[in-house]
């Protein structure tokens, strides 16, 4: 699949139809869904507020063991975060939230990556695996 | 951006949210309803999410700052049709939306905003 642009606001509500469809194609249940689309909202809205825009992937993954499940790419090219051990904490913010997007949306999901370089940007990779 | 309607019934701001919330949305939801609080004089405000697929930290802090908002008007918020797999994420999350009343559905927001409108 194409690469979803994260530019305004309306594309964060893009990136949120984009995984409620993969995530339902998927197999995954209602409540897996949701927790995943609402990850997928809160790493979306990172990459336009503190990467200055960005873009999404969203894909559907197989395990070795045949189970089903989908993949969602966020990248930015913005500043990147200096220290990710203290992003990754519930209630650290640089914008004025509560601080629980990042460390929220790793609770959401069932794998989860972050790579960052100060001055490149920031990559997240999630997975929510069926059940 | 899409707006959201706010209803007056009697003493009550009614809120139905049917479109996929963005920022902004949710942002000007709450100038439109301190505006109309302060105009109308309602003493409660529901807001009704039934239709609501998600709720992120986002829409929840707004949710919260509603609530407390209202109280500034001396009215009391209900949040009212949350779905059962937005309980359960939001409360994985961390979101516990504090001072914001809840109730099942319209109905019951309105009775329970009966003892106080």
């Amino acid at each position: 699949m194409d690469d979803q642009p994260i530019k305004s606001g309306d594309d964060v509500v893009r990136v949120r139809q984009l995984v409620r469809t993969a995530a339902a194609a998927g197999g995954l249940s209602l409540v897996d869904q949701t927790k995943l689309v609402t990850a997928a909202s809160e790493l979306a809205r990172n990459a336009l507020v503190h990467g200055g825009g960005g873009a999404a992937r969203v894909e559907a993954i197989t395990a070795a063991n045949g189970r089903r499940g989908i993949r969602v790419t966020f990248t930015d090219s913005g500043p990147g975060i200096p220290d990710l051990e203290m992003a990754l904490t519930d209630g650290w913010t640089t914008g004025g939230g509560l601080g629980l997007g990042l460390s929220g949306a790793r609770r959401l999901v069932d794998e989860f990556s972050l790579t960052s370089e100060p001055g490149a940007g920031t990559s997240v990779v999630v997975s929510k695996w069926s059940r | 951006m899409e707006r959201v309607p706010i209803i007056k019934i009697g003493q009550v701001l009614f809120v139905s949210i049917q479109i996929d919330l963005q920022d902004d949305s949710v942002l000007q939801l709450q100038e439109d309803l301190a505006d109309e609080l302060a105009v109308t004089k309602a003493r409660g405000v529901i807001i009704d999410i039934t239709a609501v697929e998600i709720v992120d930290s986002f829409i929840g802090r707004m949710l919260t700052m509603i609530g407390s908002m209202s109280r500034l008007f001396d009215a009391e918020t209900v949040l009212v049709g949350m779905r059962p797999a937005v309980a359960i994420t939001l409360t994985e999350l961390g979101l516990t939306l504090p001072g914001v009343r809840t109730a099942l559905n319209a109905e019951k927001g309105m009775r329970l905003l009966g003892g106080s409108v």
